[in-house]
C-alpha cells in the first residue's frame, strides 16, 4: 500500500515510540487498553512479550520498540496495548501492539499525506504509507498489515547504506 | 408453493447422503457379489435419487440416474453379472449424479461425461446381451423405464389424502406429470369437495379419474405417484381393449410388476405393498425415507454445526466464570456460599461433559471414504488390496475429525503406493497376492489411537539411514534407534521412493501429515519390519476445547499441564538435585527418571523453593519429570489457540484464562521433551 491508496479522509489513531510519532488507520484498531498482567511465553522472540487476556480471550502482545529494532524502555503509566485487527493471508489476526503512549485520534485528508520522502529518511520507506503533517509535527502512517507479514524484527531505521544503495520504492 | 427452495435444500441434503451410502453399499457388493440384498438396497437408493429428483425439478439427474436403474435392475435379475467395470460404472454414475446436483450440468465436460457414463452402461447391457434378450438394447435407448412396444391405456384412479396440501405437494403437479407421459383425460371428482362456508383453505377434497395412453408402462406411472403412494389412493387399470405388454423385454421388468401388468388385475398400491419394501430399505436408507414421511422419528435431530460450535464457546466462558467464583468463595470462609459454588462447578462439570459429547462423532464417518480410495487408488496401481476398518464407532470431537481427513488419506495412499507391491511381486515373496490394510481406531484414556496398518514390503531403515546422511539429515556415524531413524521420514523433503508417481514420491507428504496431527495436538509413531508389513498409528486427543489440566506453578507464573499425561508426582529435594553424566535423573521407586527444571528452561528468575515438586508425566510411553515450584490442583482448563504469532512454540500448545483474569500457558509436554533435547544438541 503506498500513498496513492489514500484516497478519502480518514482517521488515524497516534502513538509514540521514543520521540517519533506514529499513526495507524482508525478502522484497523479495536481498542486501546492500558497496560494488563502480560503472560510471558517462553522460548519466544523478545519482542514477542507474551499474551494478554482481553475480555477473554488471550491475545500476543508485541512489543512495538523491539518489532522496530529500537533499543527497549521500561514500561511506564503511559505504556498502552494498543489491540489491532488485520487481515492476513484471508484470516483475522487479532494481536496488541505495545506502544509508549497513545495520543489522539485525527484526521487527515488524502491532501495532507505525502509520499514518504525518497532520500534522507530515517525510517525505511516500504513500511510506511505515507507521512502526515500535524502543526510542526510529522506523523508516520505505518503500514501496519506490511509490518506483522515480516516474521521477524523488522529494521525501521534504514541503514546507512541502504539510504546510499537503493532510492526507495514508495 | 413458496417452500419449493426450502424442499429443493431437504432434497440436495438428503440426496448427499444418499450418494454416500451408494458408495458404502457398490463396494459392499464388490466384496461380496452374492449378496443380493445390497443391489436391492442399491436399486432402492437410485430409485429415491430418481424419483425425488423429478419431484424437485431436477429432470437431468432423474433422467440420468434412470439408466443406472436400469442396469441395476438387470443386475438384480441376475441378466447382468457383478463385475469390476459393473462396479467402477457405478462409482462413476455416483460422481456423475453429485457434480449435477451441484448445478453445474451446464457446463460441456459434464455433458460428455454423461454422455460417455451412458455408453459405458450400455456397453454393460450389451456385453451381456446374449443372456439377455433382444429387446436389450431397446431398452437402453429408451428413456422411461419399462418401454414396451405396444402402447396402453390405463385407468387411473387418484384419491390424495386430504392433508396433502399441508404436506406442501400439489397435486396438480402430478397431474401435469402424468400428461407429460402421454394423452390423458382428467375428471375431477368434486363430491368429497364441503360447502363453502366449511370449507379448510389446506383440506383437498378432490379426487381424480384419469385415462392415460401411453407406451410408457406402469412403472412410469406409479413414479409419478411415488411420493403420495402411502397415504393416497390409488388404483392402476390396464384397460383391455389394448394388447398389453407382450415383448419379451418385459421380462427385465421387476417380476412383481410384469405379473401386475400381465394379469391386468387392480393393481392397488396399498400401504401394507409399500411397507414391506420400505422394511426392507429400512436398514439402507431408513434415515430418508422416514424424513420425508415424518421429520426426526428415529429421535436424532439435525442442528446446524456452528450452533454447537457457539455452545462450545459459551461453555467455555461458564468454565472460567465458575472458577472465578470457585475462587472468590475459597477466600471467605462461608458455608452459604461455598456449598451453591461447589455445586456449581459439579453442575458445570456434568454440563461440560455432555456438551463436548454432542460434538463427538464416530470416525467411522470418514472411514467410508477411504473405502472408495483404496477402490480406485489399487485399481489404478494394478494392485489387489483390502481395507479392513475396526473400531468404526470410536467417538472424536467433530473438529478432530474434520481436520483428520487429510492426513489419513495421505498415509493411506502412501501404503497403496509404496506400501503393498503388485499380486505377482507379492506372490513371489509368498504373501497371498491381495494386500490387505488395516484401519483400526480406539480408545486409549483420553486420546484415540488410529492405527493404518498394511502387509507390504515395510521401510527399509538403511535405505531411510542413506538418504538421511545424502540429505546431510544425520551424519554417518551417527546412532539412531528405529524410532529415531523412522521418525526421519517425517521431515520436510524426505522420500525414499525411486519414482514419482502421481500418488507420491514427492516428499511433501509426511512432513504435511505430521504437521497437520500436530496442530490436533496429536502424536504420529511408525513401526516397520522390512518384508512384513508398517504400521503408523496416530494418537489424537479426544477434544480441543476443553480438558482437564493439573495447574502448577514456578516462581508467579503459572502452567497447565494436560491431566491425561500426568501419572504422579513426588517432592525433589536440593539435595537430590545431582546430575548423572549431564542429565538429571531421580529415582522413583528404584525406575530412574530424567527430569527438566521449567525454572531452567524458561529462565525464570526469582526465590527457589528449599523442596520442588516433580510431576511425572507419559510422553509417548517414556516417563518424564517436570520441576516446578509448587502444584496447585486439577483445573478445568478451557483451551485458547495461541494463535499464528506463536506458530512455531514448541513448549506451550495454548493459552487458557484463569480465574484471576490471567493467562496460563498450556504446556506441550512432548514439545518440551523435543525442546530440551533440541538446545542440548545445539550447546
Amino acid at each position: 500500500m503506498s500513498v496513492e491508496s489514500i484516497k478519502e479522509t480518514a482517521q488515524y489513531i497516534t502513538f509514540k515510540l521514543g520521540d517519533e510519532l506514529f499513526a495507524i488507520n482508525v478502522s484497523q484498531v479495536r481498542e486501546v487498553l492500558d497496560l494488563s498482567l502480560i503472560t510471558k511465553v517462553p522460548t519466544a522472540p523478545g519482542y514477542m512479550r507474551g499474551v494478554v487476556n482481553v475480555r477473554g480471550s488471550a491475545i500476543p502482545v508485541v512489543d512495538l520498540r523491539l518489532k522496530f529494532g529500537l533499543p527497549k524502555a521500561p514500561d511506564t503509566v503511559q505504556t498502552r496495548i494498543v489491540v489491532l485487527e488485520l487481515e492476513m493471508d484471508g484470516e483475522a489476526l487479532v494481536l496488541g501492539g505495545l506502544a509508549d503512549s497513545v495520543h489522539e485520534v485525527i484526521e487527515l485528508e488524502p491532501n495532507q499525506i505525502n509520499a514518504p520522502p525518497r532520500i534522507g529518511m530515517r525510517w525505511k520507506t516500504e513500511l510506511i504509507q505515507g507521512m502526515g503533517k500535524r502543526g510542526d509535527q510529522f506523523i508516520i502512517i505505518l503500514d501496519i498489515t506490511k509490518v506483522f507479514s515480516m516474521d521477524d524484527i523488522v529494521q525501521l531505521e534504514a541503514t546507512k547504506a541502504s539510504l546510499n544503495a537503493e532510492p526507495a520504492n514508495a | 408453493m413458496s417452500n419449493t427452495n426450502q424442499f429443493a435444500a431437504t432434497f440436495l441434503q438428503e440426496a448427499a447422503e444418499q450418494l454416500a451410502l451408494i458408495e458404502e453399499i457398490i463396494l459392499e457388493v464388490e466384496e461380496n457379489p452374492h449378496d443380493s440384498e445390497s443391489i436391492n438396497r442399491l436399486f432402492r437408493v437410485f430409485h429415491t435419487i430418481k424419483g425425488s429428483g423429478s419431484m424437485f425439478g431436477f429432470d437431468k439427474v432423474a433422467e440420468f440416474t434412470h439408466h443406472v436403474e436400469t442396469i441395476l435392475d438387470k443386475v438384480r435379475n441376475g441378466l447382468i453379472p457383478i463385475s469390476k467395470e459393473l462396479v467402477n460404472v457405478i462409482l462413476a454414475a455416483k460422481d456423475q449424479i453429485s457434480q449435477m446436483l451441484k448445478g453445474d450440468d451446464a457446463c460441456v465436460g459434464l455433458l460428455d461425461g454423461r454422455a460417455d457414463l451412458i455408453a459405458r452402461l450400455n456397453a454393460l447391457q450389451a456385453a451381456n446381451g446374449e443372456s439377455a434378450s433382444a429387446a436389450v438394447p431397446e431398452i437402453a435407448k429408451a428413456t422411461e423405464g419399462a418401454k414396451s412396444a405396444s402402447v396402453t391405456t390405463y385407468q387411473i384412479h387418484f384419491r390424495p389424502e386430504a392433508g396433502i396440501l399441508t404436506r406442501g405437494l400439489d397435486p396438480s403437479v402430478l397431474l401435469q406429470d402424468l400428461r407429460v407421459l402421454g394423452p390423458c383425460q382428467i375428471t375431477a371428482k368434486t363430491e368429497a369437495v364441503p360447502l363453502l362456508d366449511q370449507c379448510k383453505p389446506e383440506f383437498c377434497g378432490f379426487c381424480w379419474d384419469i385415462q392415460l395412453t401411453t407406451d410408457c408402462g406402469i412403472a412410469a406411472i406409479k413414479d409419478v405417484f411415488i411420493f403420495v403412494e402411502d397415504d393416497s389412493e390409488i388404483i392402476i387399470n390396464a384397460l383391455p381393449a389394448v394388447e398389453t405388454v407382450t415383448a419379451p423385454s418385459a421380462s427385465s421388468i421387476a417380476p412383481v410388476i410384469e405379473k401386475q401388468v400381465k394379469s391386468e388385475t387392480v393393481v392397488k398400491v396399498a400401504p401394507t405393498a409399500k411397507n414391506t419394501s420400505n422394511a426392507k430399505a429400512g436398514a439402507a436408507n431408513g434415515k430418508s425415507a422416514n424424513s420425508h414421511k415424518n421429520g426426526g422419528a428415529d429421535g436424532s435431530v439435525r442442528v446446524p454445526s456452528e450452533r454447537l460450535d457457539r455452545l462450545v464457546n459459551l461453555l467455555g466462558e461458564l468454565v472460567i466464570n465458575q472458577s472465578r467464583l470457585t475462587q472468590v468463595a475459597s477466600r471467605f470462609d462461608c458455608p452459604e456460599l461455598s456449598a451453591p459454588t461447589e455445586d456449581l462447578e459439579r453442575l458445570v462439570a456434568e454440563f461440560r461433559d455432555i456438551v463436548l459429547g454432542i460434538r463427538m462423532m464416530p470416525i467411522g464417518t470418514t472411514f467410508s471414504r477411504f473405502k472408495r480410495l483404496v477402490h480406485d487408488l489399487s485399481d489404478e496401481l494394478g494392485k489387489e488390496i483390502d481395507l479392513v476398518t475396526e473400531g468404526a464407532e470410536t467417538e472424536l470431537d467433530k473438529t478432530v475429525i474434520d481436520q483428520l481427513g487429510d492426513p489419513l488419506v495421505h498415509l493411506i495412499r502412501n501404503s497403496i503406493d509404496h506400501g503393498i507391491a503388485k499380486p505377482d511381486e507379492r506372490e513371489r515373496l509368498g504373501k497371498p497376492r491381495r494386500g490387505a490394510i488395516r484401519l483400526a481406531a480406539c480408545h486409549e484414556g483420553a486420546h484415540v489411537a488410529i492405527k493404518i496398518e498394511d502387509d507390504g514390503e515395510g521401510i527399509d531403515k538403511e535405505a531411510v539411514r542413506a538418504k538421511a546422511i545424502e540429505k546431510k539429515l544425520i551424519t554417518p556415524e551417527a546412532v539412531l534407534s528405529d524410532r529415531e531413524l523412522f521418525n526421519l521420514i517425517f521431515l520436510p523433503g524426505f522420500s525414499t521412493a525411486k519414482a514419482i508417481t502421481n500418488v507420491s514420491g514427492r516428499g511433501v507428504g509426511m512432513d504435511v501429515v505430521k504437521r497437520q496431527i500436530d496442530a490436533l495436538r496429536g502424536s504420529v509413531e511408525v513401526s516397520s519390519q522390512l518384508g512384513v508389513g508398517t504400521c503408523i498409528t496416530l494418537t489424537l486427543p479426544l477434544t480441543l476445547a476443553i480438558i482437564d489440566g493439573l495447574l502448577v506453578e514456578v516462581d508467579k507464573d503459572q502452567f497447565i499441564i494436560p491431566m491425561a499425561l500426568v501419572t504422579e508426582n513426588v517432592e525433589l529435594a536440593a539435595d537430590q538435585r545431582t546430575c548423572h553424566n549431564g542429565r538429571n535423573l531421580l529415582p522413583v521407586r528404584g525406575e530412574q527418571i530424567p527430569y527438566l527444571r521449567l525454572r531452567d528452561i524458561f529462565d525464570i528468575t526469582g526465590a527457589e523453593q528449599p523442596v520442588e515438586r516433580v510431576v511425572i508425566a507419559n510422553v509417548v510411553g517414556n516417563r518424564v519429570g517436570l520441576v516446578v515450584d509448587r502444584v496447585l490442583g486439577s483445573h478445568q482448563t478451557v483451551i485458547q489457540s495461541l494463535g499464528r504469532l506463536y506458530q512455531n512454540i514448541e513448549v506451550a500448545s495454548g493459552a487458557t484464562i484463569m480465574g484471576d483474569g490471567r493467562v496460563a500457558l498450556i504446556l506441550d509436554v512432548p514439545g518440551l521433551v523435543h525442546y530440551t533435547e533440541s538446545q542440548a544438541a545445539l550447546s
